[in-house]
């Protein structure tokens, strides 16, 4: 500053506004590299504090490691392969198709997308498990079947892929249906009047052009898939085995084994960034841009009498992974035992007090509220301005600024949470037990989509009007709060509601970094049903469904714009 | 019965719970208005719980309707508690002020840790000696038992398992269900119990029968009752005495090799952020309101004023399998390893 001062000339180039960037950069920097390197230093240190091989050769360890791992690898993908062939059809259907009730086709996705995973999960054991699940239940009363048979059985790998393939699937669709929507309908006209048959054409033009983003859907599936904890807790311990996250939390049990977990984590974080790495090799040669934007209005493909079947699908679709679980949370948020029949005598309101008994309850709820809003605004305020940094190049390493905000993509959430806990029950930084740590987790896990958002957004807005505005003399920040902000703000509306709705159906970090005082919702559903309080757990997840449902609109509301999906 | 079941009770207690040191216990302490005063000014209490949720959620109810202080109820499996509690300790974390857990064994290292305050409600004082842990470190203000069961619906009564070792039957292959010792403080007890009266070789063929693997001792019991599973192979008697008192077609069984025994042990934290809230809370427990509100929900109760249903099982027909605290403090981790070993979870 004073160098600044002693000279005329960089008075005036020095605008004071870089500070505060400069700080939001120094912030992102320690949001990321501080607890990556505790996980590193524990990984590689023994319980003394020692230097130590021991946590990793422990890895060869068949029960411990390889046989969890193998599972989950094997779940992942299952869970990507079956996201796809779900979201392909439907997003073909709603983008590319007169399929009647197209609005109400991508509603229902959404209300997929707000259904946080571990809710489903208690959803489909009341569905299907395999004695007293009703789909079960209906199967042998209408067969005849004898009292022990099923049709399906939840607690079971296919179970578990089922599961959470059905709460995948937005990600995959989202992202098929919006290249879809913007696809140059054009160059598929040339390649049919150039002689090229619809299978040829398909072949040869739409699918290269729709397969960067299938990838990518099939990727986030995949990541999720393996990265998830309260699934496979729910569904997969009963079952008698373990995927790697479950193992990681086991190791918490007391007396906790943080080194070891800290070295089971490394390998989730090598195989996601290695995934990433592969993912860019594969995208590198097919670089499509759609040259000349969006051209004309999208022609859709006629399906004459196949409409109405193909509508049924897609609704039969939605209904067996959307509504169903829904449907049999409202049934069973009103019954005693969820064993009961549905009758008059039966139904009671004996779940709503035993939940908001507990003192818990509105704690949990008011921590999420809290939590999710502030990481959804903090989020998308620094999103705002690490995408403008790295779009407008203001500051020397944007290029580190824009890595470090993609980086926390390779940290699976129960891996964030090992390092989360490591970094921050220590001094200088004693967070744990206060609800600052959940924030740091969520703004973390959340900040690689809210930053590709915000970026994305940034690409399409001409740099001409800040110009203007800075040169009649506003300063960095005057100019993006006054004019890049409200041209942005549909981007804005969506990132805050992506980030809230992320910090929902979060499980996996917070399982590891709450405590009594520090309740969510989504741990307080996992005590739950880990006591077998289903008829509980359906109450209050329909509570936070509803609460999430109701921020989600309202967040819309305020910014004045459609819902998250940006799309039609 | 008055005389007869007391004695009974003195009598399977002596073996059991407590160990009888009494050389360091401090003087019980009589419920006074000054400490209802000063409890009503910290306003609320922390009470970490194993105890079954419907019932932990009705006790803190009717403490709150009674006192006008706010119960904040952390309710979770004991060895779950247990490990929350060292974590926040070892995060200088003090936010409990009291806590009952299943599995009295953790009163031993918390003891070693100095993390207790020896506490004794007079009330407790009238009740057999077994009821105060050693030293006044706990206070055993319920107690209850690990059975297998059955549901009536789905199983005859001929049909069903007599004892531990009719539960490795090939025909209850899929269609038992059973609780975790990583998670409740009541199968830890049992899992020891029984490792040493059957062996090992019990939970090695045990786990052949493909049980569904759940997480508390209150589960089970609520599963079968559901029809998930037609057999419990262990679960909670307090939830399932509950669940059958609500009509649920639920059998216990009381098999002849014996029955774990588990008492349930409530503690006064050193650091408790609200003592005498705490330590009103502690009165409470013991109090003959909660003692009935803990029989009317399937605990038994040492508290020889407490009536037992008379569709219990009385406790003199039942072989009791009894753990020392000591014996659990020692095994407790060995006896959870092991059982993951061979569960696979």
């Amino acid at each position: 500053m004073s160098l600044a001062l002693s000279s005329g000339t960089r008075i005036r180039r020095f605008d004071p506004s870089l500070v505060p960037l400069a700080l939001a950069g120094l912030f992102l920097a320690m949001l990321v590299l501080l607890p990556l390197g505790w996980l590193l230093a524990y990984t590689l240190s023994d319980e003394a504090g020692r230097p130590s091989w021991t946590n990793l050769m422990q890895l060869a360890d068949p029960s411990l490691f390889w046989e969890p791992f193998v599972t989950t690898f094997g779940i992942a993908l299952g869970v990507a392969a079956l996201a796809c062939a779900i979201a392909v059809p439907l997003a073909w259907l709603v983008a590319r198709t007169d399929v009647p009730g197209r609005r109400l086709l991508r509603g229902l996705v959404m209300v997929s997308f707000i259904t946080p995973p571990f809710i489903g999960a208690v959803a489909w054991v009341l569905l299907a498990a395999p004695n007293s699940g009703l789909l079960n239940q209906y199967y042998r009363w209408i067969t005849g079947a004898g009292a022990f048979d099923s049709l399906f059985n939840i607690f079971s790998t296919t179970g578990i892929i089922f599961v959470m393939g059905s709460y995948a699937f937005p990600y995959v669709f989202v992202l098929v249906a919006n290249t879809l929507d913007r696809l140059p309908y054009d160059l598929e006209e040339a390649s049919a009047i150039l002689g090229g048959g619809r299978w040829h054409t398909f072949r040869r033009v739409t699918l290269p052009m729709v397969l960067p983003a299938l990838l990518a859907g099939f990727l986030i599936a995949f990541l999720q898939a393996m990265t998830q904890f309260g699934t496979p807790a729910i569904l997969a311990l009963p079952a008698g085995f373990h995927v790697l996250t479950t193992k990681i939390w086991s190791l918490f049990q007391f007396p906790p084994k943080t080194h070891l977990a800290a070295a089971c984590a490394m390998p989730l974080l090598l195989v996601t960034i290695l995934l990433l790495r592969a993912e860019k090799l594969l995208l590198g040669r097919r670089g499509y841009t759609m040259v000349g934007g969006k051209s004309g209005t999208p022609r859709l493909t006629p399906l004459g009498l196949w409409r109405w079947p193909a509508l049924l699908l897609a609704l039969f679709i939605l209904f067996s992974t959307v509504l169903l679980p829904n449907l049999v949370l409202i049934r069973s948020s009103m019954l005693r035992s969820i064993a009961d029949p549905w009758t008059w005598q039966t139904i009671t309101w004996a779940n709503v007090p035993l939940v908001f008994g507990l003192t818990n309850t509105l704690d949990a709820l008011r921590n999420t509220l809290v939590t999710g809003v502030a990481a959804a605004t903090l989020g998308s305020v620094f999103a705002v301005l690490i995408a403008y940094l790295t779009a407008r190049k203001a500051v020397p390493g944007h290029q580190v600024l824009g890595f470090l905000a993609t980086a926390p993509v390779a940290i699976p959430g129960i891996v964030l949470g090992v390092a989360l806990f490591i970094a921050y029950t220590r001094p200088p930084f004693q967070l744990y037990g206060t609800l600052w740590i959940l924030l740091l987790a969520f703004l973390t896990i959340e900040m690689p989509p809210a930053y590709q958002q915000m970026q994305a957004a940034f690409r399409g807005l001409n740099p001409e009007l800040e110009e203007a505005s800075r040169i009649l003399g506003a300063g960095r920040l005057t100019s993006l709060a006054k004019v890049v902000a409200p041209l942005l703000k549909t981007s804005v509306a969506a990132t805050w509601c992506f980030i809230f709705i992320g910090a929902i159906r979060e499980l996996s970090a917070t399982i590891l970094l709450t405590t009594s005082q520090t309740k969510l919702v989504s741990v307080l559903i996992y005590d739950l049903n880990e006591s077998g309080a289903l008829g509980g757990i359906a109450v209050l997840g329909l509570v936070l469904m509803a609460v999430t449902a109701v921020v989600v609109v309202i967040a819309n509301r305020v910014a004045n714009v459609g819902v998250v999906t940006q799309g039609r | 019965m008055g005389m007869k079941r007391r004695s009974l009770l003195a009598a399977a207690a002596g073996l059991a719970f407590a160990g009888a040191a009494r050389a360091a216990r401090p003087e019980p302490q009589a419920l006074t208005p000054a400490l209802v005063d000063a409890a009503k000014k910290e306003g609320k209490v922390a009470w970490y719980t194993a105890d079954d949720l419907v019932l932990a959620t009705r006790v803190s109810k009717a403490f709150e309707a009674k006192y006008g202080l706010t119960v904040q109820l952390e309710r979770s499996g004991a060895e779950r508690i247990y490990q929350r509690i060292a974590q926040e300790y070892a995060s200088n974390i003090s936010a409990v002020d009291v806590a009952t857990t299943s599995d009295v064994g953790h009163t031993v290292s918390w003891n070693a840790n100095d993390w207790l305050q020896p506490f004794i409600p007079a009330e407790v004082a009238q009740w057999p000696d077994h009821a105060i842990g050693s030293d006044g470190l706990y206070i055993v203000d319920k107690f209850t038992m690990v059975t297998p069961g059955y549901n009536s619906r789905l199983v005859k009564a001929d049909d069903a398992p007599k004892s531990w070792n009719d539960l490795l039957d090939p025909k209850w292959k899929g269609k038992l269900v059973k609780a975790h010792p990583g998670y409740s403080g009541a199968i830890t007890n049992a899992t020891l119990a029984l490792s040493r009266t059957l062996g090992w070789e019990f939970f090695e063929k045990l786990a052949k029968q493909g049980v569904l693997q759940v997480q508390s001792a209150t589960d089970p019991p609520m599963r079968t009752a559901q029809g998930e599973r037609a057999v419990m192979a262990d679960g909670a008697e307090n939830t399932s005495l509950r669940l059958v008192g609500e009509g649920a077609p639920l059998v216990l069984i009381y098999p002849p090799e014996g029955v774990p025994a588990v008492a349930v042990g409530s503690v006064l934290m050193k650091k408790a952020p609200n003592p005498n809230a705490a330590r009103l809370f502690m009165h409470y427990l013991v109090s003959q309101e909660c003692q009935d509100l803990n029989v009317a929900n399937g605990a038994r109760s040492f508290n020889p004023g407490v009536k037992e249903p008379a569709n219990w099982v009385p406790l003199g027909r039942i072989k009791l399998l009894f753990n020392e605290p000591g014996d659990l403090a020692r095994q407790a981790e060995a006896v959870k390893q092991q059982y993951s070993k061979i569960f696979g979870v």
